[in-house]
This record gives structure tokens, C-alpha cells and sequence, in this order.
């Protein structure tokens, strides 16, 4: 099924929390908004209740159990934790990556029950139950998958940064639709900024991974 | 049995070597260093424009439990810059603060909270100046002198002419002048400014991991700010997330590192957000430009006058050298005579400018091509044949002394003329629609570095050892545009080995050889020829000691890449007996290969910084834009962009397409809706929405054709592949505009809301089309 994304820039309901705190000086007068409103978080403050509070010393957390990458993973978050930041600095899996001050770029897609993400628009906290699968989860038995190789063999990567959210961005897409179209591929990629490639590349590199995927490569 | 051939590594389209790890997550970048009891660097910032610093009162921030360390403008009173002769600026501001966002002060905390609590304790006292945000006001009669050395807030002013232009003028049949400007753009780079520094107190040593491309003008910047012997120091460059010039020179997040991990004894992390990394710039500058061009009937160009102002910004940065391309390149694209060139670069109050991607050519480059354009377009001529009528003769010196070894500017015009179907399209697209056309070129290196200590400006090294790897040691720092493919591929060539047996080394001070970095184009040609050097070196060797072992002379020996034999019927040796060979007498075999630019090629010495803008070989690009204008909404759309590159000699075609095609693109960004935009100095467009990148979904496809004109010097032939198409894309742009709607915009960004203007007031005076090319 394809689904139609909307790219109107919309203000966020959560402003990234981890500049929010930020007493530093207000430098410049630019919002935080999601350049994609679909990929906005998925949390609600009724998600959260679901799950016990912590005593973390000062900071309130919750217990989440979530599946990140196949595996079961139990861990007491803080209420204000990003799941960019529990990813990358609780977890340690740095594949994904920041690009930016809060849903400008998508260098953070991550999947989400198999939908794109904006990991730095979603608090780690809501992922409870869920399934979180990032770049590093793709890769089977160190073979890399049909994106992957697309992405690498088409040049769809050169400095690489924002590769993995573009990776993870068309993984989902494939998930979902196995045989996209050229607009449907500038749809689905719409919230993720690559500075290096034009875009030209990376929209073979998503051609060629949907080839490999029917001829039955994991996307 | 099938017949062993070398394997060949050059000329086909070659997945980067670094690939697997990029689309894996593997790839580190600084940012990713995470470790337990590194400790968070944050910067405080000033709010003032303009101001001289009375006070930076850290007393209650450094009483904040979990600070470790705070440093200010009082801890270091050394000045860095990457031009020897304007090192103008404070890693942390001392006396004054001259842009708003310029660091004044920096905190090490146990985390990244407590570091932001700290910057907001920490008080500064000013007594505020009078900002100067454009150039006309920093050059206008009374301005104060932001920095004391700079009168009248001149960074440089540049004056010369070649010729006469009275004469050229006067042998016109058709003089026009115009003006244009272009907006301030920056490199918005993906990965953001981070730098994680590492003080070992009881070996008195640094290491400093930072994203950068220039790992050796960060060690010795980092030497001077932190007034340590340069032995003392280890700069490693890790994955990098792009750079396009921003990361061309030390940036002052890395030094503050280092002077923070000092002060608390440990490692920092230092990784700036979004807007910082806007903050610290390094951008193309403001440009204004008044262009006067002269041109007989047939197309011939007799004059130039090019008057060229540069917002500079607060600091020196690169910004010398970057008005002094500005006119040394109006040259070595075509037969030039009579050229008189006016240069101004301003000090401001604004983040200080850099080297962009096409440093100093772009803006000035859409100028040309815009003027020659529309003066054909008055004297009935296609615009291509205005280029035809303009075309250098290689080999030739131009009138400013710079060398031009080939010249594949025609084929590139002829490839985009026939691939877009110009004759037989042009004007012909209907209501709306329109194509143009536009050419530019870029330097592959520049040819005097800006450190020069005589050394050559390349050196390469490979080590073969008892496990037959090829270990490729190179300071050359792949920042995504794939020198260390480049390398493999270059070595792998030569001697006729597949990649899978070469490692490419490189981004580590402790074991790599020097490298000067990659800006200017330079590495293809300069590292690539150290790097054909040194495999050369190495197959010597080999040869030599298969020779030894089959009893041969060694011009008797043929090298099969895997196989060594002294005749077609003989056996031969596998590549690691010759190995096992060539290591007896030696032990480790380490070989060196090096490159240093011609003498010739240095520029000359006619006006002063004459110098800049020569290099061993110009790359050049053509350009063909079709473009739909909705004339309702001034939304520009660009359907289709043909672009041919005389890049020499495609070494791997892969990356030359997806350089070029990203190059056109970048341009595409200034040219439709990038711009950075301050209120009193106060950045406004500092994040990726209002910063207006081009997404996926208004990118345009890109057909590259690759024109090989086999320069005599470069690798295999090979010349710059990654700048030289940005500037085309800007003049084509607005020139397709220009056939679609009759409008000619002078301005870049042509963002829809002037367009809209610029169509409402002509439909308002309703004087119809006006400069119809």
C-alpha cells in the first residue's frame, strides 16, 4: 500500500526536548518543525502513562521494554530522553545519525513497527511495546540488504551521513510497497536533506535495491 | 587455462571502498565518538554584533557542580587564520566580538545539561559599537575600523588590468553593463561541527579527533593556539559528513576543544547543533558585481571590466585568496584580452566567509555567462556560438600567466547542444518553458599551497609486508568524494592488482604521511600522482626480485599483477613468492611516491596575487537548464539539467557523475533557495527549513556526459571532477528563465516570491518583454 506523505513543514506538537532545556542564548529566530508531518512522533501523553515511573535520583524515567534490532531490550529511560539520544548514547548504535536541531533532515529515520520515524522527534519513553529497528539491524548474517547494496553500488552514499536515514526511510518504503514508482520514491524521501549526491543517485540506488528485493533480497 | 591479465582499476564505474561501512552504520563519525567519562564541551556565544568586552564573569558558572573547566578569550591570547598573513582571529573572542554567535567563552562539564547550565550563568559585560552588516555600510565614509589592522574595514582591494579596455571597448560592436548580486549561501554541510579532544596531563600530549578536511592545518593551528610543540599533538580525521569548502581551515570548535580539554585535564566532546554550525560559516559572501562586457558582431569578446564587492565577514578566514579568484578567473575559460578587474573584500559584522565549493568563481561566473547571454541574444546570435567565438587553443598561457595544458570546452559544449536537443528545442517549448545554457571551469589544485615550506606538494607511501597487502599510507582525507577509492584505484592500477589486496590508511597524524588536505580540488591530481609514483616504486622492487629469483634481467620481467614471469611460456611466480623475494634483502619494503607542481604553473607575478588561480589543470563544464516558470505563482521548475565535465580522464566514472551531479545540484540550491538571512546580525535562517535546501522532490534529473581530454600532467590524465559544474548551473538557470518569461534576474535566489514580483511589476507596466534574448 502506498501511502500519500504530506510535506508541508508543520510546527510540532514536541519541540525537541533536548534543546528546549537549553539555557543558552537564543541565537537565532528559526522554529522546530517537521519538515514531514507523517513522520512527526508517534507518542501521546495517554502512551506514556501506560508504563511505571522510576525514581531515577531527580529525573522521573519508565521502565521500556521495546524490540530494538530483534532483540528484547528492558531499560529505564528518563521521561525527556530522545530515542535519537537512548540509541545513540544509552544503546551505543551511532548508525543513526543527528543531523540537525530537531525534524529538518531525517539523518535519524529509524523504523518503527516498520513506518519511517524522526528518532529526534520521538521520546524513547513511547517506545514501549514497539519495534525499533535502525540501519544496523539490516544487515543479515553481514551480507548487507538490497537497500543497502543499492545505496552502495549506485553511488546513492557519498560522505554518508545521511545515508542511514535514507536507508532506513526506503527500507520502510519497500516494506510497504515493493515496487515504487519514481514519484513514489520522491515522496517517501521528501523529509530526508542529502547534501552530496543531488538526489539522482540515491533514486537508482532505490530502484535498483526494489529490483534486488523482488528478486528476493531482503530490503 | 584462462589467460592471466592485470587487473584493470581505472575508466569504470568503482563502488567507493568505503562504501559497506557507510550504508552500514559502521562509519564513525566524530560526533559518534561516545565514551564514559568524556566530558561535554559547550560554547557560550555572544549576543552582541559589535562590542568591546568589559567583562566575562564565569564566577557562578565555575561553581556549578559537574564544571570542570571554563575557558575565555583571557586563556589564549594567539590568533589562527589559514592565510599566513591574516591570522586576525581569537579561537574565543579577547577585547571584542565582532559577529553575534562568535565565542566568547566555553564550558567542560560531566554532561551536556550541566555544560548548558553553566552558559547560562556566565555573564558578559560589553559597551555595545555601532554594527556594519552590509559592505556599503563597513566602506562608508566614518565607519569605525572593526578590526584595527584593516583600514576602512578593506580586507583586501584588488586592481588590475591586462590590455586596455579602452581600446577593446572602442573595438566593440556592442558594449553593455550590468550589475548582479548574489546572496550569502552556506555549505550546510550534513554533519555538523564536532571535534572530541583528548589532553594526556602526565605525557603532556593532544589528541585531537575533528571533522575536518584539513587535518594538517588543524595540527598546526592547534600547535599555535595551544603554544605546544608540534610533535606534542596527533590530529586524527574520522569519517567526515561533507565539507565543501566550510572545513577548509582550522574552525574554532576544534581549538576550543583543545584548550578546554587542557584546562580540565580529559577528554571533551565538543559537538555543535545545526545553528552553530551556521554560525561558524565559512560560506560564499555577498557579492556585488558590476560587469561591463564588450563584443563584436560575430561574437568575439573585445573588453572586460568586472568590479567585484565581497561581505566578507568579521574575520580574514580564506578571504583574500577568495577575491583574488574572483578576477584571476574570469581567465583560462576563454580567449580573454583586455581585462581590467576591481576587488573589494569588506570586513563586517556578520560569521566570517570562506571557501565554497568553486571558491571565488561562482558568483562572478554567473555575472559572465548572464551578460554574454542576453548581448547575444541582442546582437541575433545563439548563445553557443558566442562561446565558439571565445575558445582558448591549448596549450596556452593566459594574459595573467596561467597555464592551460588541455582544454575540452568545446566537446563539452558540442555534448550538451546535441544531448539537449538545443537547435531544435530552443524557443520551441511553448508558453513558460525555456532552456539556457552556460559554461564554467575550476583549477584541479591550487598550484602554490597556502603553507608553503618547499616540501612536495604531495607525498604518498605504501608498505608491503609478509602478508602481500598493499598498505596505501596517504594524510589525504576522504570527506565523501573518495580519495581513499581514488587511492586504492590508482595503486591497484599500476600494479595490476585487484582492490580486495589493498588497505588505504590514511586520516591519522601518528602514521600518515603530510598531506595539505582537500580543498581547491587538489587531490585527484596531486595525491593520485604521488600515489601512481609510489606504486611505480614499488612494482621497481618487485621486478627486480622476480628477476632474482627467475634468472632474468628485469626488462625481461612482465608483471601480471598476480602473476610475475620472464616470457609467455614460463610459469612464473605468484605475487607472493615475488613478495617473499623482494623482502630478503630488506625486511618491510616502505616506498614513497611524490608530487610538485611545475614552476610554470605557479602564476604570475603581474599584479599583486597573481599567483591565485594557477594549478596544473582547469576542468571545464557546459550546461544546458530547461526550466517551467508558473507565471502565476513565479514557481520556478527545473525539468531537466544536461551537464558535460572535461574532468581529463574519468578515473571511476561512478563518482565522477555522482561529483558532478552533486556539484550542479549544490548550484542549484544558491541559485533557486539558498540564502542566509540575519536582522541586526541575529542569524534568521539558521536550521534546514528556513535555510531552503532543494529536497528529492523538486531535484531535477541530472544527465552527465564526461568529456576526456587526457590532460599531459594529470593522473592517467585526470583533472578536477567536483567543483568545476557548480558555477554553469547558476547563469544556465536564469538564462533558461530568461527564454522562458523574457525577465532577466540579476539576483540569485530566484525565489518564487520574486519572480512573482518581478512578473507582477511587468504586468503592471505593461510594457511587455523586456531583454527577449
Amino acid at each position: 500500500m502506498f501511502e500519500v506523505v504530506d510535506l508541508t513543514p508543520t510546527r510540532l506538537a514536541f519541540p525537541s526536548l533536548r534543546e528546549a532545556k537549553a539555557g543558552d542564548l537564543p541565537l537565532s529566530g528559526g522554529g522546530i518543525r517537521a519538515r514531514c508531518a507523517s513522520l512527526a512522533p508517534v507518542e501521546a501523553a495517554s502512551d506514556l502513562k501506560r508504563v511505571p515511573n522510576v525514581d531515577m535520583g531527580r529525573q522521573m524515567a519508565r521502565m521500556v521494554e521495546l524490540r530494538l534490532n530483534g532483540r528484547t531490550r528492558v531499560d529505564a529511560v528518563p521521561d525527556n530522553l530522545l530515542l535519537l539520544d537512548y540509541l545513540r548514547e544509552v544503546v551505543g548504535l551511532t548508525g543513526t545519525k543527528t543531523g540537525c536541531d530537531g525534524g529538518e533532515c531525517g539523518a535519524c529515520t529509524v523504523l518503527v513497527d516498520d513506518r519511517p520515524r524522526l528518532s529526534c522527534l520521538t521520546l524513547a519513553a513511547a517506545m514501549d511495546g514497539r519495534r525499533v529497528d535502525t540501519v544496523e539491524s539490516l544487515a543479515q548474517g553481514g551480507r548487507l540488504s538490497a537497500v543497502q547494496r543499492g545505496f552502495h553500488e549506485k553511488l546513492g552514499s557519498q560522505c554518508g551521513y545521511c545515508t542511514p536515514g535514507f536507508i532506513m526511510a526506503s527500507a520502510g518504503l519497500l516494506r510497504r510497497n515493493p515496487h515504487p514508482g519514481e514519484e513514489e520514491i520522491r515522496a517517501a524521501l521528501g523529509s530526508n536533506i542529502c547534501r552530496c549526491t543531488g538526489y539522482v543517485k540515491i533514486i537508482e540506488a532505490v530502484k535498483y535495491a526494489a529490483e534486488l528485493h523482488a528478486c528476493g533480497a531482503s530490503p | 587455462m584462462n589467460e592471466i591479465v592485470p587487473a584493470r582499476n581505472i575508466g569504470s564505474y568503482v563502488p567507493m571502498v568505503d562504501g559497506p561501512d557507510k550504508v552500514s552504520g559502521r562509519a564513525r563519525y566524530t560526533a559518534d565518538l561516545i565514551g564514559a567519562g568524556m566530558l561535554a564541551g559547550r560554547i557560550y556565544r555572544s549576543p552582541y554584533s559589535h562590542a568591546e568586552i568589559l567583562e566575562v564573569d564565569i564566577a557562578d558558572a565555575l561553581r556549578l557542580p559537574g564544571v570542570k573547566a571554563i575557558v575565555t578569550g583571557a586563556d589564549c591570547d594567539k590568533t589562527f587564520g589559514v592565510l599566513p598573513i591574516a591570522r586576525s582571529e581569537h579561537p574565543l573572542a579577547r577585547d571584542k566580538v565582532r559577529y553575534r554567535g562568535e565565542p566568547v567563552a566555553a564550558v567542560a562539564a560531566i554532561d551536556d545539561a550541566t555544560a548548558r547550565k553553566a552558559l547560562a550563568l556566565i555573564k558578559l559585560k560589553v559597551r555595545e559599537l555601532t554594527p556594519y552588516y552590509t559592505a556599503q555600510e563597513a566602506m562608508a565614509p566614518g565607519a569605525a575600523d572593526i578590526h584595527a589592522h584593516r583600514a576602512g574595514n578593506i580586507e583586501r582591494d584588488v586592481l588590475f588590468e591586462l590590455g586596455s579596455v579602452e581600446q577593446g571597448f572602442r573595438a566593440a560592436d556592442l558594449v553593455r553593463e550590468e550589475s548582479y548580486s548574489c546572496a550569502e549561501v552556506c555549505q550546510n554541510q550534513m554533519e555538523m561541527h564536532a571535534a572530541v579532544a583528548d589532553y594526556d596531563v602526565e605525557r603532556e600530549r593532544m589528541t585531537v579527533h575533528a571533522s575536518t578536511q584539513v587535518p594538517y592545518y588543524v595540527h598546526l593551528m592547534l600547535a599555535r593556539i595551544l603554544d605546544m610543540d608540534m610533535s606534542r599533538i596527533r590530529v586524527i580525521k574520522p569519517h567526515v559528513g561533507g565539507g565543501f569548502g566550510c572545513r577548509t581551515e582550522a574552525l574554532n570548535v576544534e581549538l576550543i576543544a583543545a584548550l578546554l580539554a587542557r584546562r580540565a585535564g580529559g577528554c571533551v566532546r565538543m559537538v555543535t547543533n545545526r545553528e552553530e554550525t551556521f554560525i561558524t560559516h565559512r560560506g560564499r559572501p555577498e557579492t556585488d558585481i558590476r560587469l561591463k562586457l564588450g563584443m563584436r558582431k560575430d561574437g568575439r569578446i573585445t573588453a572586460v571590466e568586472c568590479e567585484c564587492i565581497q561581505r566578507g565577514g568579521a574575520h580574514s578566514g580564506y578571504g583574500i585568496v577568495t577575491i583574488l579568484y574572483s578576477g584571476s578567473m574570469l581567465y583560462a575559460i576563454y580567449d580573454l584580452h583586455n581585462v581590467k578587474y576591481i576587488g573589494k573584500r569588506v570586513v563586517t559584522n556578520t560569521p566570517p566567509c570562506g571557501a565554497f565549493r568553486g571558491h571565488g568563481t561562482v558568483d562572478v561566473r554567473f555575472a559572465f555567462e548572464s551578460l554574454l547571454d542576453a548581448m547575444a541574444g541582442e546582437l541575433g546570435l545563439d548563445p553557443i556560438a558566442v562561446r565558439r567565438a571565445n575558445y582558448l587553443t591549448a596549450p596556452a598561457f593566459t594574459d595573467n600567466d596561467l597555464m592551460v595544458n588541455s582544454y575540452g570546452l568545446p566537446q563539452c559544449v558540442d555534448w550538451v547542444e546535441t544531448a539537449s536537443g538545443w537547435k531544435m528545442r530552443r524557443g520551441k517549448l511553448g508558453k513558460g518553458k525555456g532552456l539556457g545554457f552556460a559554461c564554467s571551469h575550476y583549477i584541479s589544485g591550487a598550484s602554490r599551497p597556502v603553507n608553503w615550506t618547499g616540501e612536495p606538494h604531495a607525498t604518498v607511501k605504501i608498505k608491503l609486508d609478509f602478508d602481500g597487502s598493499i598498505v596505501v599510507l596517504s594524510g589525504a582525507a576522504d570527506i565523501g568524494q573518495g580519495s581513499t577509492t581514488l587511492l586504492a584505484q590508482t595503486v591497484g592500477e599500476v600494479l595490476g592488482l585487484d582492490l580486495a589486496r589493498i588497505r588505504i590508511v590514511t586520516g591519522d597524524s601518528e602514521v600518515v604521511p603530510k598531506d595539505n588536505g582537500s580543498y581547491s580540488s587538489r587531490v585527484t591530481f596531486m595525491v593520485g600522482n604521488a600515489a601512481i609514483e609510489a606504486a611505480h616504486e614499488l612494482k621497481r622492487v618487485l621486478v627486480a626480485a622476480a628477476a632474482r629469483k627467475l634468472e632474468a634481467k628485469p626488462e625481461e620481467i612482465e608483471c601480471l599483477g598476480e602473476v610475475y614471469r620472464a616470457g609467455a611460456q614460463d610459469k612464473g611466480l605468484t605475487f607472493n613468492e615475488v613478495v617473499t623475494e623482494a623482502l630478503k634483502d630488506t625486511g618491510t619494503i616502505t616506498v614513497t611516491g611524490n608530487y610538485s607542481t611545475l614552476p610554470q604553473s605557479h602564476g604570475g607575478k603581474k599584479y599583486r596575487g597573481a599567483a591565485i588561480g594557477g594549478t596544473m589543470g582547469y576542468s571545464y563544464s557546459a550546461q544546458v537548464v530547461e526550466v517551467s516558470v508558473d507565471e502565476e505563482t513565479g514557481v520556478v521548475s527545473v525539468d531537466k539539467v544536461w551537464v558535460a565535465h572535461d574532468c581529463g580522464k574519468a578515473l571511476n566514472r561512478l563518482t565522477v557523475e555522482g561529483q558532478v551531479q552533486g556539484s550542479v545540484w549544490m548550484g542549484m540550491g544558491q541559485a533557486m533557495s539558498e540564502e542566509t538571512a540575519y536582522h541586526d546580525g541575529l542569524l534568521i535562517t539558521g536550521n534546514m527549513l528556513d535555510y531552503r535546501v532543494p529536497t528529492i522532490a523538486d531535484s531535477p534529473p541530472i544527465e552527465v556526459g564526461i568529456v576526456e581530454s587526457n590532460d599531459p600532467h594529470g593522473p592517467f590524465g585526470a583533472k578536477e571532477a567536483g567543483e568545476g559544474s557548480l558555477a554553469a548551473f547558476l547563469p544556465a538557470l536564469t538564462n533558461a528563465i530568461a527564454d522562458a518569461v523574457g525577465m532577466r534576474f540579476n539576483f540569485l535566489p530566484v525565489t518564487p516570491d520574486r519572480v512573482f514580483a518581478a512578473l507582477e511589476r511587468r504586468r503592471r507596466a505593461g510594457n511587455g518583454l523586456r531583454n527577449r534574448s
